[in-house]
């Protein structure tokens, strides 16, 4: 042990981005502060913007010289930086998708943009942490600011229903997660990730493997929840239905792409050794939750339900290509979920137009505003995943990834379940163009101009990715190295 | 130290096995939303014991502090919680957690 506790500049640069976040945050609520309460306070959005812009310039900055901070409890490599960057443009997205939305219900307040850059702080931590302790406190940085968030609109009995479910089952997974790591660090005296691999990697010193494999297993769990896979994956349509429409797209994309980091991590590096027990379990885990994902969503009449249900099934395909276990699941799995990201939060952006998500609502859709529901049809086709769309090259790296893997029957179950799928989404394209309008439906609100840019941005990247997908493929084949 | 040693290291295991099983337990089976929360807060007291437990065996400090951020954590946790608990209070009179599920299709 080295007595100079004083963190270099090199270490500090590779904690940056979350310092600039958590300045930027205090900054929007003293912002807020020097306005009058009851009058306009503009310039929130613009403050948490910036503040993500400088925070994913310095990811950038420290991912150019990759290494270890802190005593290896951070570490920022390729794959750190491609979640940060990640993690910013959806935070920007939350945003900017916001703003109107809080405004034309009167309900802008700085802690909204303070909430979304508090919870990346976490996130990020959980992308670069490399410790199990690190790992914990990020999830529970950017759970308990998620929890607020989901209660936001707090005289919405809905919104409390939603963030009250969210924080029950939330608290409760990192119990598990929380148990599984006291065990780890019980039976191999350390809770840094490389540590933890060498003494299960040596069969001398490996303790007792029953023990060790129960301990993983609820690590497994907690981190099962938290990207809302199979057993615990009820509390998702529960939450984004409830939450405030941007909330619930925040809340499907950055907690969500967080957790598969972390998962990535702790699992290829930490029990890597160990990879022929949790295995298995995986591929059952990702089967199950692809099927009760697609299957209950064909049930569903809300749009935000439908969504949740299809969070859930795309959680599903993502752990197909963690399961590969191989480097080409890891940049399958970056791929899909940048693509994710982006079509998903496109789609939550046109929902967040309405004020009620039944099916109903959007029927007619396409003669009333042909723009919006053009941007709604290109963001169901990809989830769809058919060609020409990201979710196309998504579904088809994850898949030759499995299929690379010899995990040919879960391959097969795969394309079958997403072949299902494609029913739900094509139904709200049908409710848009084929349905003529109700009488007297509430005429659209108007999407504001920061709402138009980011359908239209979305959109762009969508196709953009499915035309063009070898700048990224190639961008997470290059993040898809652990630095171990 | 020796007195401790009096008692053995498994005892701590089991003991704080039991007390986060009584924490699921009561996550599941309980129907009042307060007594779910302190459900949870002693599923987190039970990882405490362990980390203890395990830190006194290793003869680390690390296990120690742990229990340190898992209390910070969980005073965090409890705040918002309460809050949100308040706030279904408030709307719904009623902290029966049958009665809040407005949720569903």
């Amino acid at each position: 042990m080295g007595t100079n506790v004083m963190p270099s500049g090199e270490e500090l640069l590779r904690f940056l981005p979350e310092m600039i976040l958590a300045i930027f945050a205090v900054l929007v609520m003293l912002w807020e502060s020097r306005h009058d309460e009851h009058g306009e306070r503009p310039g929130m959005p613009a403050f948490a913007l910036i503040g993500l812009g400088l925070a994913a310039a310095a990811s950038i900055v420290a991912g150019a010289a990759p290494g270890y901070a802190f005593r290896n409890m951070l570490v920022v490599d390729s794959f750190a930086t491609f979640f940060r960057l990640l993690l910013m443009g959806i935070g920007a997205m939350a945003v900017m998708t916001a703003s109107p939305f809080l405004r034309a219900r009167k309900a802008e307040g700085g802690e909204y943009y303070s909430l979304i850059l508090l919870s990346l702080i976490g996130q990020s931590l959980m992308a670069a942490s490399n410790e199990l302790i690190m790992v914990f406190i990020g999830i529970e940085i950017s759970s308990i600011s998620s929890y607020v968030l989901a209660g936001y609109l707090k005289d919405d009995k809905r919104v409390n229903e939603s963030a009250l479910k969210y924080f029950l089952l939330g608290s409760f997974a990192t119990g598990f997660l929380l148990y599984g790591v006291s065990w780890i660090y019980g039976l191999t005296g350390s809770t840094n990730l490389n540590e933890i691999a060498s003494i299960l990697g040596n069969a001398d010193i490996a303790p007792d493997a029953v023990l060790t494999g129960a301990a993983t297993a609820l690590i497994l769990a907690g981190l099962c929840f938290k990207v809302s896979a199979f057993p615990f994956q009820s509390w998702a349509p529960d939450v984004y239905q409830g939450a405030a429409t941007p909330v619930g797209a925040f809340l499907s994309a950055a907690p969500k792409a967080a957790a598969f980091a972390t998962l990535l991590r702790v699992f290829l590096t930490a029990f890597d050794p160990m990879a022929d027990r949790w295995l298995p379990l995986l591929i059952v885990v990702a089967l199950l939750t692809m099927v009760i994902g697609n299957l209950a969503a064909l049930w569903q009449t809300d749009v935000k339900r439908i969504l949740g249900y299809s969070s859930i099934a795309n959680a599903g395909y993502v752990l197909v290509a963690v399961a590969a276990h191989s480097t080409l699941g890891i940049s399958a799995v970056l791929f899909y979920l940048a693509a994710y990201s982006v079509m998903n939060f496109g789609a939550f952006a046109v929902v967040s137009l309405r004020e009620e998500t039944e099916l109903k609502d959007f029927e007619g859709l396409a003669k009333r505003q042909p723009a919006t529901a053009a941007l709604m049809t290109v963001f169901m086709a990809s989830l769809i995943g058919l060609p020409m769309t990201a979710g196309f090259f998504g579904k088809f790296y994850i898949f030759q990834s499995a299929i690379d893997a010899e995990l040919y029957w879960l391959a097969g179950l795969g394309l079958l379940t997403s072949a299902v799928a494609a029913f739900y989404y094509l139904r709200v394209i049908a409710a848009m163009y084929m349905k003529p309008s109700p009488e007297g439906a509430p005429e659209m609100a108007v999407p504001a101009a920061s709402q138009q840019a980011v359908m239209f941005v979305a959109a762009a990247l969508t196709i953009g990715f499915g035309i063009f997908p070898g700048w990224l493929l190639d961008w997470a084949t290059r993040s898809s190295g652990l630095l171990r | 130290m020796p007195q401790l040693n009096a008692v053995p290291m498994s005892w701590y295991l089991i003991l704080s096995a039991i007390l986060f099983t009584l924490g699921v337990a009561g996550f599941l089976f309980r129907r009042n939303i307060i007594t779910v929360f302190m459900s949870i807060e002693l599923m987190l007291n039970a990882v405490n014991l362990s980390f203890v437990a395990f830190s006194h065996q290793l003869r680390q400090v690390d296990g120690q502090i742990f229990t340190f951020f898992v209390m910070v954590v969980a005073a965090a946790e409890a705040a918002v919680g309460l809050a949100i608990i308040l706030t279904v209070f408030k709307n719904r009179q009623t902290l029966s957690i049958d009665e809040v599920s407005s949720l569903k299709n």
